[in-house]
Formats: C-alpha cells, structure tokens, sequence
C-alpha cells in the first residue's frame, strides 16, 4: 500500500435550495481508486467541477468520504480521533495565497503549523529556519506577506507547510492566481522538494504544462478518474483530452496536427525542443 | 488615501521599542492614555508631548508614517471640535445668530483634539513597534486570568489577529471594487448624504460576499495547518521580560506619578 490509497471513495455535496426544501446530494466524486507511492510526484488534472479539489481535501482530512475510504499512510481518516496526525502527514497549500497566510510576519506565519502541533520553541525556530530555507525565502522572512509578490507568497505557505514536517503535500492549483515568473518559482519550489527531500507531492490543476514534470499523472472529469499514464502517455491522446475540456499544450495540438497530416512524429510531444528535434534531426 | 490607516500595519525595525516585550507595550500604552486624560494644563501636555516625541525618537519609525494614521480621524477630531466650540455655555467671545464661540468652548475643543491626536499616536506607535501577532500574545498572556470564569482568551486573540491581518487586505479590496464600480458608471461622490449611503451598497455587497470567502478559505488553511484551538499549543515566540522591560516600566511610573500628581495639585 502506498501512502495514499483510496477505494471506492465517493463525496456528496449537499445542494440546498432557497425554497428550503431537504438537501438533494451532488456527487463531487465517484467511486475514486487511487494508490500513491511515497516519493513520487503526481499530478491530477481536471476541467473545473470535475472534482479533484475535493479529492485534495480528502487526502487532508478536511473532507470526509460520504462512501469508500481514504487511507493515508495507512491511517483510514474515519477511524482516527486525532485528525491532525493526519493533518501533519499530509500539508495542504491552498489556490488563493492571501487567504492562507495566518501571520503578519513571514517567519511567524511559517511557525504557526508547528506551534499547532506542540512543537517546543526551539524547534520550531530550527523548522523555520530550514523550512524558509529550502523553499529560498530566508531573505524575506522579516518580511510582511502583504508586500510580497504572489509567487513568494506561495512559496511562504509552502514552507508553512514544510515546517510541520509532512510527508506529503497536496497542492490545490497553487498557481492558478499567479502570474507566469510566479508559477514558474512556485513549480520549481515544488519540483526540488520532491526530488531532493523525497516528499511526495500531489499537484492539482488545470494547467497541462505543469504536469509535465509529473512522474504520473490522473485525469479527472465529473467526479471519477477517467486517464491515468505517464504525462507522455496522456499528452499522446489529444482528441480525448479535448473531450475532457482541458487545454492541450500548442506545441502537443501543432505535434498532433502535424502527424495527421502525414509527418512522421511519435506522440506526446511535450516541449518545443522536443518538436524541434524531431522536426530537424540534424540538428 | 484608504490605504492610508496605520493600525495593524507592523513597521519592522530593530529599536529599543521594537524589542520591548510586547505585554510592557501594552501597559505602556494604557498609562500614556490615562495619563493624557489625567492631565489638562499646559504644562501638563508638555510633560506628555516631550514623552511621545521620546517614544517616536525612540522607534525610530520614519515620522511620516505616524502621522499618517491621523488623517483617518480627521472628521472626527473636526467634528468633535466644533461641537465643543460651539456648544459649550461660558463667557461669550463671539456671537451670530445662535452660533456663539465661548472660552470655555475653545479651551475644551482644543484639550479634546489633542487628546485625541495623542491618544492615536501612542497607540500607532505601539502598533507600529509590535507585530498584531506579538500583541495578541500579549493580550492573552495578559488577559489569561480570565479563563477561570470562562472566557475564551486565546480564542478572542486569535480572532483579533487575524482581523488586524485582514484589515489591509480588505481595505486593498475595497479600493479594488471601488474602482471597478466607478468603471461601471457607479458615483460614490454625488449626492447628499443618504445618496452616499444608498451609493455604497454596490460597494459592501460584493466586499462582504468576498470576506465570507476568504474567511471560509482561511479557516480551512488553519484546520489544514492542525489548528485546534489553545489546548496543547507552543509558541515560537514565548514573552519572557528583560532588563530593559525592567527600565521601561520604572519610567512609566514615573511618568504616571508625574500625571498623577498634576492632577491633584491641578497643575
């Protein structure tokens, strides 16, 4: 078992009208089967309304399956008391940076999980300090969040959630309020945590270019998983994608255009480069 | 102009006063605001202005951003102003109709705008020496006593430090949909006053619909982040007292005796 691992995991949203009839559920997600390897980073892509914000919180514990069950590093989220052993387990970094800073002061907001837990004050300042480090926010940690660009602010929750030692972290489309420098800084944040501190990372979006970097990815569409592959393997199904209403990447849609008009090129191209060199062996 | 309120915005700096524990602020500013009540002479408000131009000299805080608190209240300190000009019975100066302008009036106009200014200035300072989050602390620590008879102390600080961080937010906000509402053809400035009144419906409509979002989104950051309550909870920066909180607090008595004893000699 991975260290997320869902079966059969389904959430009503409870739909209330203004005639105050009884409440009419509406299935976020259904009947969702999922297993995480440690370590990995995966993306799960999805149009908006396809339900991958509430598989995140999920994975957090701030949702409950209406049916099936989620276990996070083997703790099912039902049966345990204490949610926030599950809570430290899996961080959170939420779409809208303003609305997730709880500090006036950078350091104070990274410390602000681990306080949460108990941790003695002396290591918190040691999280801090490694925390604020590793996502290069040291110069700014006297800093006010307010004065920040939105990628730093990213970046500070990040390291908020870095602080409580998690061993994963679920990213509910951090970039999807910032500017391209922004989402640029916030992706490579995320990529260098996975690969040189072996967090696992789950990143939901709707951008596919930021999927690219994913060891896996899943495709969400009314509630259930409908692809799932290597983002090359995705990517390489441009038709079905648009079925999806996602937005392919132009270099894939010209790669996919080009071979149905004839031109000899494998399937999932996923940068410009790579087109080029098939394009131009030579060179 | 309405990003110009001081309150909750935290000056980092590294002065004496920044470094004074946050509880020896609050206190401070407390006695400095009876104290402005307690004295009513000139010489008095000497005593007082000579302390807060220490204090500013003292936190270094450039002294533009000081003042700038005090534009928010200017309509009150004007309205408060003339009422007491105009409305308090004494020997007459000056007379029009049933306008009349007494001594009496202009004296006490005058102690009250200056209350007022210096009762906003030593609170800026302190707000602007002490991040809300330092002053939350504090409060609770201060105020810990009554958890006994069952008031939620962390709970009403947490709750009053996070209004301080959204205040700028809110406000930045407000400029936003103000600008986009005048785009639309919106007029926040015609009218009379109850025009004006009715004219900012499309304002707070769509800013209250957004602070009930971001407060959903807030509290769902927290709980994410293991926030649950004040049981069992760390801090990364526990309040200890130093020698120079010591200092500071020897100076305030004196300082309070001063204003102590003016009053009952009514100097």
């Amino acid at each position: 078992m991975g260290i997320i691992k869902t079966l059969q995991l389904c959430y009503d949203y409870l739909r209330y009208d203004d005639e105050g009839n009884d409440p009419v559920p509406s299935r976020a997600v259904d009947q969702v089967d999922l297993d995480i390897e440690a370590g990995s980073f995966i993306a799960i892509l999805g149009h908006n309304g396809s339900g991958k914000s509430t598989l995140a919180k999920h994975i957090n514990a701030l949702l409950m399956p209406t049916e099936g069950t989620i276990w996070i590093d083997g703790k099912d989220t039902k049966e345990e008391p204490e949610l926030w052993k599950i809570r430290k387990k899996a961080g959170m970094v939420f779409q809208n940076p303003d609305n997730q800073i709880i500090g006036t002061v950078v350091e104070e907001d990274v410390g602000f999980g681990p306080e949460n837990m108990g941790v003695s004050t002396e290591n918190i300042w040691r999280r801090v300090e490694e925390s604020l480090k590793k996502t290069g926010m040291t110069a700014y940690r006297k800093h006010s969040p307010n004065r920040l660009s939105g990628g730093q602010k990213q970046r500070v929750a990040i390291a908020g959630v870095l602080a409580m030692h998690p061993k994963c972290i679920v990213l509910d489309e951090p970039t999807a309020m910032l500017d391209p420098v922004g989402r640029r800084e916030v992706l490579d944040a995320v990529t260098e945590l996975n690969q040189k501190e072996g967090i696992t990372v789950i990143l939901i979006t709707h951008y596919m270019e930021e999927v690219i970097r994913a060891d896996h990815v899943y495709v969400m569409d009314k509630g259930h998983i409908v692809m799932e592959g290597t983002p090359r393997e995705i990517f390489s199904q441009v038709d079905q994608l648009k079925n999806y209403r996602l937005d392919v990447p132009q270099v894939t849609i010209l790669a996919h255009e080009l071979k149905k008009a004839g031109l000899e090129i494998p399937d999932g191209i996923l940068t410009a480069e790579e087109l080029a060199g098939e394009l131009c062996p030579s060179n | 102009m309405i990003r110009d309120i001081t309150i909750g915005q935290y000056y980092p700096g590294k002065s004496i006063l920044h470094k004074l524990d946050p509880r020896t602020k609050l206190i401070g500013t407390l006695i400095f605001i009876v104290s402005v009540f307690l004295f009513h002479s000139v010489p008095g408000y000497l005593v007082a202005t000579a302390f807060l131009a220490a204090m500013i000299y003292l936190s270094k805080v450039p002294v533009r951003f000081i003042f700038k608190g005090l534009r928010a209240i200017f309509f009150i300190l004007l309205f408060t102003a003339v009422f007491n000009i105009l409305l308090t019975p004494g020997k007459v100066l000056w007379q029009w109709k049933f306008l009349r302008v007494t001594e009496e009036g202009l004296i006490l106009a005058a102690r009250m705008a200056v209350r007022l200014v210096y009762l906003v200035i030593g609170s800026s300072i302190m707000t602007l020496t002490t991040s809300p989050n330092q002053l939350t602390n504090a409060m609770e620590r201060l105020l810990r006593p009554l958890n006994k008879i069952h008031i939620p102390v962390h709970e009403i600080a947490m709750m009053m430090s996070i209004a301080l961080r959204f205040i700028p937010i809110l406000l930045e906000e407000t400029d936003k949909i103000m600008k986009a509402q005048i785009a639309r053809g919106a007029d926040f400035e015609k009218g009379n006053i109850f025009q004006k009144a009715k004219n900012m419906v499309p304002l707070l409509v769509p800013l209250f619909i957004s602070a009930f979002r971001r407060a959903n989104d807030l509290a769902m950051a927290m709980e994410a982040r293991c926030y649950h309550g004040g049981e069992n909870r760390t801090q990364m920066k526990p309040l200890h007292y130093h020698r120079k909180d010591l200092i500071a607090f020897l100076v305030l008595l004196v300082y309070f005796v001063i204003a102590l004893l003016s009053r009952i000699f009514g100097i």
